[in-house]
């Protein structure tokens, strides 16, 4: 097993700090075909849509850009063309399909050497989306409340003991939804620090396509033994359930479940760490939630909304020439639908680039849009809704133990948030 | 008020759930949209046309 140990999250920290250190701060869209995808955010603007993408869904809301290796690609900016587009399967999100775009040659890899149903068509997406819809719908996840409850409070218990700081990533934000998709799955917790490990090398954008590959075998030879587990030993967690039923291959199967593996822990986990800091940066919303928790769940719309981690954009090609926004879309040509501006379009949420817990934020495409829409949304918005009001009751002085300066977001990574985040209480 | 639910072209998010608890569940054993109520009192009328608003695969319309 390729494990890079315990001083990999300061590692990661170091670098991405250099990255951003080295980085043009600002694209510069002097011709609309020049902005290169992904794009960086402005200096001192953290939460906000790199300017140059911004600009676009203002000025030209479906635009040309480039990708990493010159490739063309549209950008699809505006709420109204991101549902048109993700709501419409003439754009196919089938990465075998010549056209398709892709962020890094690793990304590219990953797609087309163990596909999953995330970036396949129907019938074939709906198929394996059908096993899965029971187990994350609204009332089963509903149900996991306690459980979810008790993980938040264990963790909080572990993290106050005794001290005053700690690393909020490492310490709650991520353990939570790793516990809990663990749970689900019925994968060992115990293999965290393996998981968690890889997950970050798949995700990260400067990983080359040799380190893409290799742990991306890595993952896929561990549900393949926990498959075989299974097959021996079955249990009721949903992996477990997925193999016995018989109708998946084995490497079908073990794709699947590195996917629910990753979406599970990944995405919560950042947007846990990404929204307390959004609300210590907003004194004024933090203080209305506390003041009243019954806001809570509104909030977390309104930070999944103003967030947006899934932050590049989701990618789909056209199959046939399409007309969006006014322009014409070939077949056979990229698509990036960039829902971070998406939701930020002031025809649908006024005043768009104001964090405010109080606005009525769910028609976001922060999940995406279409039939691919996020199939844990029920999960994740209960795990943030109970890991917000948690923290915001058991810590009343929660506070950042660094200058928000020196916060090491992560510009470097297809997920969103910040590799590390200080506080104190 | 009448709710149309298309139950092929539901991909089982449960959005329309969380907007119209009243109106909306899904199904045991796929996750798949079940109205409960049909023809709703006015009351739950713009809870239903935000489920429509929001429902990712389009797939509940209603009409007069
Ligand atoms: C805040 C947390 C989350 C965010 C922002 C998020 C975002 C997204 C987005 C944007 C998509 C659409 C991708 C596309 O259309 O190409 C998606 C799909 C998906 N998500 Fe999530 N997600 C989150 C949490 C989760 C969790 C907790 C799970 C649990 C397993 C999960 C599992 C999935 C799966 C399986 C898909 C593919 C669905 C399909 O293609 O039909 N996600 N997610
Ligand atoms: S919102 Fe639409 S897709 Fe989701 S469960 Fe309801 S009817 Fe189905």
């Amino acid at each position: 097993m390729h494990h890079r140990g315990n001083g990999a999250a300061s590692r990661l920290w170091k670098d991405s700090r250099m990255t951003t250190a080295q980085r043009p701060q600002e694209a510069t869209v002097a011709h609309p075909d020049s902005l290169a995808i992904p794009a960086a955010r402005a200096a001192g603007c953290p939460f906000d849509p790199a300017p140059g993408v911004d600009r676009a869904r203002r000025e030209e809301p479906v635009t040309r850009a480039t990708l990493w290796d010159d490739s063309p690609v549209w950008l699809v900016t505006r709420h109204e063309d991101v549902r048109t587009v993700l709501g419409d399967p003439r754009f196919s999100a089938d990465a075998t399909r010549p056209g398709f775009p892709f962020l890094t040659a690793g990304v590219r890899e990953l797609a087309i050497k163990s596909p999953s149903f995330i970036r396949q068509d129907d019938p074939e997406h709906a198929r394996v989306r059908r096993m899965l819809t029971a187990d994350f719908m609204v009332k089963k996840v509903a149900a996991m409340r306690p459980e979810v409850q008790r993980i938040a409070d264990d963790l909080l218990d572990a993290m106050t003991d005794g001290k005053n700081s700690a690393d909020l990533v490492t310490e709650f934000a991520l353990p939570l939804p790793s516990l809990v998709i663990c749970l689900l799955l019925g994968v060992p917790y115990d293999d965290h620090a393996f998981f968690q490990e890889h997950s970050q090398t798949l995700l990260s954008l400067r990983s080359s396509t040799e380190e893409i590959r290799h742990s991306s075998d890595e993952l896929l030879a561990f549900m393949t033994r926990l498959a075989e587990t299974k097959r021996q030993q079955p249990d009721d967690g949903i992996f477990s359930r997925l193999v016995a039923r018989g109708e998946l291959g084995d490497a079908e199967i073990a794709s699947l479940g590195r996917l629910l593996l990753i979406a599970g822990h990944e995405t919560t986990a950042n947007m846990t760490s990404l929204s307390t800091l959004a609300l210590l940066r907003n004194p004024d919303q933090l203080a209305r939630l506390r003041k009243d928790p019954s806001l809570v769940k509104g909030a977390v719309e309104e930070l999944l909304r103003y967030l947006t981690i899934v932050h590049i954009g989701v990618p789909r090609v056209a199959t046939e020439d399409m007309t969006v926004g006014g322009r014409t879309i070939p077949a056979g040509e990229g698509v990036l639908c960039t829902i971070n501006t998406a939701n930020r379009d002031e025809d649908v949420f006024p005043a768009g680039d104001t964090l405010d817990v109080g606005r009525d934020a769910r028609r976001h495409v922060a999940f995406g849009y279409g039939v691919h829409q996020c199939l844990g949304q029920p999960l994740a918005r209960l795990e943030l809704e109970i890991a917000i009001e948690t923290l915001l009751r058991r810590l009343p002085d929660l506070r950042l133990d660094v200058p928000f300066e020196e916060i090491p977001f992560r510009h470097d990574m297809g997920i969103y948030g910040v590799h590390a985040l200080p506080v104190a209480w | 008020m009448r709710i149309h639910a298309d139950q092929e072209k539901c991909c089982g998010a449960g959005s329309c759930v969380l907007a119209a608890p009243d109106v909306f569940d899904q199904r045991d054993e796929d996750g798949i949209v079940v109205v409960l109520d049909a023809e709703p009192p006015a009351g739950l009328h713009d809870a239903v046309r935000e489920a429509v608003a929001i429902c990712p695969a389009a797939a509940i319309s209603v009409s007069d």
